[in-house]
């Protein structure tokens, strides 16, 4: 049986992870090969690099980063943060990143997801949705933002992530802002809300603050996959043992 | 020499690394002549099928790999290079392949199937593996271990004896291929961690 999926986001900014990765015994606390190569033994059944950069001599050091974790860890991940261009899309393909992950590009030129999908892949390519929570004439929609959470679309999340399917997506990381953050758990009712509306994965994001939560984002919110943050980079839980509480629930899972 | 195909279908670095991991050195190329030259030979590959069949076309790489094949060589597809042995691939319309194969490239497909409604495509993540009878390419790996997949398409083959090992996913279906030197992963040994690292070195031992 396809396994649900455990994912470790790391943020990188001018070539180092930051925000408190935590590992015993590393030797380079903020080396993302060798925190790659740590989550890779500890069971993480993907990746994701985060490029929270702005310049472009980090947008050169990011592409080395990929180049260095594709030559030195034996599984999947996806690089997102900053595309904008399909010539981005490329340079990070190029340099040996399975999936990319496009966000604010995906809203203001929707023809992006058509062409990576064209050119890469339906495979390759990952749109995030940042939906929050916003009231409107007395009703609650859920309101797609970019720009790392800044400006709302009027999009509503829901119908989006169709549109990004149609357009291409072969994959939604979707980060609930009101959860985001709170370790409190995933926003079940908008995950799956989405998950169902789609045919492709969906990846929870956002929340997690214990095991628990992740085998709720995949039972009541139906996801395929849950993105963590720092949970496990603070050593507080493993990913071994949130994998066996959840095959303990009946989850399928590779332990 | 270990042979990795280039023709234009997605980053073969990975593919490459994995090797020199496990000990053995293979080399990406391009050009005909050093496939008929390779003692063994990899075919991977990401991306759609008809593009795929143009490239190799475009770049006459067809004949010496089917060539290699029938002579004997060790050979080894992995995911699109794993569908590209058959006839005929449906991804964006109706392709031939390489004929190799015997069986058509399908899609996924659950529509009126109420129990598989919640199957996502592409099929994307760790999938079990079984398989009954030893074969080179496992050895050392027990039947029932996971291995990534990304793929919205998958092989029927005609002729079940070319089927070796299965993944369930709806339905079972093909996930390596196996007769004579003749071997095909759908998923990615390159990608699959430990277990796949095991699977290029067992084929790297042949």
């Amino acid at each position: 049986m396809l396994a649900k999926r455990i994912i470790p986001c790391l943020d990188v900014h001018a070539g180092r992870v930051v925000k408190g990765v935590n590992f015993v015994n590393l030797r380079d606390a903020g080396n993302p090969v060798e925190i790659a190569k740590r989550y890779e033994s500890e069971g993480a059944d993907e990746l994701v690099f985060l490029d929270i950069t702005a310049s472009h001599e980090g947008r050169d050091i990011m592409l080395d980063v990929v180049k260095h974790v594709a030559e030195e860890c034996f599984m999947p991940f996806t690089v997102g943060g900053g595309i904008r261009t399909i010539e981005d899309v490329t340079r990070l393909v190029q340099a040996g990143a399975e999936k990319v992950s496009i966000n604010t590009a995906a809203v203001l030129n929707p023809a992006i997801i058509t062409e990576t999908a064209r050119r890469f892949g339906r495979c390759c390519t990952v749109v995030n949705i940042d939906p929050k929570r916003v009231h409107m004439n007395g009703r609650e929609i859920w309101d797609v933002h970019i720009h790392g959470g800044r400006t709302p679309t009027g999009l509503e999340a829901v119908a989006w992530a169709r549109r990004v399917e149609e357009l291409g997506a072969g994959e939604i990381v979707l980060t609930c802002m009101d959860a985001d953050g709170t370790q409190d758990g995933y926003d079940l009712e908008i995950t799956r809300a989405v998950a169902e509306a789609v045919h492709i994965p969906v990846v929870a994001s956002g929340g997690a603050g214990k095991p628990e939560h992740l085998a709720d984002a995949v039972t009541l919110g139906k996801a395929d996959a849950a993105l963590v943050a720092s949970i496990f980079h603070f050593g507080s839980y493993t990913i071994r043992e949130t994998k066996q509480l959840m095959a303990d629930r009946g989850i399928p899972m590779r332990l | 020499m270990i042979a990795i195909v280039d023709y234009g279908m997605g980053n073969l670095r990975s593919v490459q690394k994995s090797f020199e991991r496990v000990g053995a050195s293979a080399v990406i190329v391009s050009s005909a002549e050093e496939i008929s030259r390779a003692s063994k030979v990899i075919l991977p590959g990401v991306g759609a099928f008809g593009d795929a069949m143009t490239n190799l076309q475009n770049r006459g790489l067809v004949r010496p790999l089917v060539e290699a094949i029938r002579a004997g060589r060790p050979f080894l597809g992995i995911c699109l290079g794993l569908q590209l042995l058959f006839d005929v691939g449906y991804e964006d319309g109706e392709f031939t392949g390489l004929g190799l194969v015997p069986g058509r490239v399908v899609r996924f497909n659950f529509d009126g199937r109420p129990a598989a409604r919640d199957l996502k495509i592409p099929h994307m993540g760790w999938n079990q593996v079984t398989w009954s009878d030893p074969c080179p390419l496992t050895t050392g790996i027990p039947s029932g271990s996971y291995f990534y997949f990304v793929h919205s398409y998958y092989v029927d083959p005609i002729d079940p004896a070319y089927t070796y090992g299965t993944c369930d996913y709806g339905d079972p279906f093909t996930a390596i291929i196996w007769r004579y030197n003749l071997f095909a992963t759908q998923f990615h040994p390159e990608k699959s961690q430990k277990l796949g690292l095991q699977i290029l070195e067992n084929f790297a031992n042949l």
